[in-house]
């Protein structure tokens, strides 16, 4: 067994509000490997606050707390911010649900890799320009030669999308966190961002977490998928083993999609129970830690 | 109930003009829920928004219970036959005006009496108890404004809902619960249905028969069990639902 990139015990993150202080995430335990781990839930169910806080992107009021958050055995919590900036985009870097507002509105897009590029791997001009091509390359853009050139405006959400990974991945980051980023998407594109994806896990090794709402894609898409409510972990499942669940939300959640091979006439509707909120997760039954075996 | 005949949409002057529809026909028969799949950019919307009177660049016939429309303009008549319900229950609502605020509006303009009764009857057949009628956008959850804008549809008691992605800006329970309140409403009021998403299992599950856009032409019209069979006649269907079944890895 190899240790994981990312361990996290009892993960917190709380913000104050007049009535008193509301907690996002609520004890959430995790490894990540060399995998893709899917992180599924509805809204508000803490998955982004999840991302986020393992890079120190909740803002204050917000507080993140947690009994353990090491990155290859690296205190993450209680960094200084200079120190957090060192690992922020070059070794974890996060790929956010909508290019629109990730990128810079009023800079082209080649100067935007470049300067993102320099700025955690430093070196010069000229050859921070060659890898901001390769990479365009390497997520499937035609031409990136022109893309440079261009302004956010004026690609499409597909395009953007592409760009964003393209620049998060130019400093060989270890973890990629990806937030919602193929929602924005239409389903064609998807697979293709998917699929570079996928091939920058298998061929550099990259730890992936994928932050979703969509249990189906998940399941076909990651090796693992922890699945969140109200802020906890209540189930960890294979990603094979999702029509399998026992969790009786997690089933709730994959019995509301209508689905395409099997019409019903009724949609049946998750009955909530308040019993989810603090009971213990679903006992582990995986027999292998990491089963994408990266 | 609607026909929809040689319909071009564009936006611009030339040489900028887009051509957003070009040459849709189809008609959806009272009592039937028609779906319209396609991408971002296909022109599914832009025809809802044709028919509603939201646009006026548009040519060709649009016809509601036979009646001709033109332009922008749209009777009384028309408003108490059609209504839409918009995709983002966030956008759709004023912040500033009460649940009560909105539906009385609502069925105001439509010449209502007897206001007071038929809220707290809207908010009954939406789901809603009558604990909501004096809340405001942001006290709801975004499936409870979805169920306000739905009753602000209906208030107009039309026969012809436009439904533009009614839900995909929910989470898939909350998606249940307001295609189930949709499927019940239309067998109690005798709706008639055109609804607009990207979400070819949510049109299997709706609706009757479905155009198939790309480019802004409709590419298809085919039945919902044909959708199901994954018998489309087109490569773009068959494309479409391909990448809809999820992702498998290459």
């Amino acid at each position: 067994m190899t240790s994981p990139l990312l361990s996290v015990r009892n993960l917190r993150v709380t913000f104050p509000t007049r009535q008193g202080a509301f907690q996002a995430v609520r004890g959430v335990n995790f490894d990540l490997g060399r995998e893709r781990l899917g992180v599924v839930g509805e809204s508000g169910s803490g998955k982004s606050m999840t991302g986020r806080s393992l890079l120190g992107l909740i803002r204050p009021p917000g507080k993140v707390e947690a009994d353990r958050m090491e990155f290859h055995d690296q205190p993450l919590l209680d960094l200084s911010e200079r120190q957090m900036r060192k690992i922020r985009g070059s070794r974890i870097s996060m790929v956010m649900q909508d290019p629109k507002f990730s990128l810079n509105p009023v800079m082209k897009i080649g100067d935007q890799i470049i300067e993102a590029y320099r700025l955690h791997a430093g070196g010069g001009k000229a050859a921070a320009r060659q890898k901001a091509l390769e990479m365009l390359d390497a997520v499937q853009i035609r031409d990136p030669a022109r893309v440079m050139e261009t302004y956010p405006h004026e690609v499409s959400g597909g395009m953007g999308q592409r760009i964003m990974i393209a620049m998060m991945l130019a400093p060989d980051p270890e973890i990629l966190i990806a937030d919602e980023p193929t929602s924005a998407l239409d389903v064609s594109v998807r697979t293709e961002v998917l699929n570079i994806m996928d091939r920058l896990v298998r061929d550099r090794g990259m730890g992936l977490i994928f932050i979703s709402h969509d249990l189906n894609l998940v399941a076909q898409f990651c090796d693992r998928v922890l699945i969140m409510y109200a802020g906890r972990i209540v189930e960890t499942l294979a990603a094979q083993d999702l029509h399998h669940a026992r969790h009786p939300y997690t089933q709730g959640l994959l019995n509301s999609l209508p689905r395409l091979d099997a019409p019903i006439d009724r949609l049946p509707v998750l009955q909530r129970q308040d019993s989810w909120r603090d009971a213990e997760p679903m006992p582990d039954i995986q027999k292998t830690e990491f089963p994408g075996g990266l | 109930m609607l026909t929809v005949d040689q319909l071009d949409v564009w936006f611009g002057f030339p040489p900028d003009r887009v051509d957003a529809v070009q040459q849709a026909t189809f008609a959806v028969a009272p009592g039937e829920s028609f779906g319209l799949v396609g991408e971002s950019g296909s022109g599914k919307s832009t025809i809802l928004r044709a028919v509603a009177g939201l646009i006026d660049t548009w040519s060709g016939r649009i016809g509601v219970d036979d009646q001709p429309v033109s332009g922008t303009r749209r009777d009384r008549n028309f408003y108490k036959t059609v209504q839409m319900v918009f995709q983002d229950p966030y956008a759709s609502l004023h912040p500033r005006h009460s649940v009560d605020a909105v539906l009385s509006e609502a069925l105001r303009l439509q010449g209502m009496q007897d206001i007071d009764r038929r809220i707290a009857r809207l908010l009954d057949d939406v789901g809603l108890g009558r604990g909501f009628r004096f809340r405001y956008p942001h006290q709801l959850s975004g499936g409870q404004r979805q169920r306000v804008a739905i009753a602000r549809a209906l208030a107009a008691e039309p026969r012809l809902l436009l439904l533009d992605e009614p839900t995909s800006a929910l989470d898939v329970s909350v998606q249940a619960e307001i295609l189930n309140l949709l499927a019940d409403l239309r067998a109690e009021h005798d709706l008639t249905y055109v609804m607009v998403s990207h979400d070819l299992a949510v049109v299997a599950h709706m609706c009757d028969r479905l155009a198939v856009m790309q480019h802004g032409r409709i590419v298809e019209i085919m039945s919902g069990a044909a959708l199901r069979a994954g018998a489309g006649q087109q490569d773009y269907t068959r494309h479409l639902i391909q990448a809809s079944a999820g992702y498998s890895r290459a």
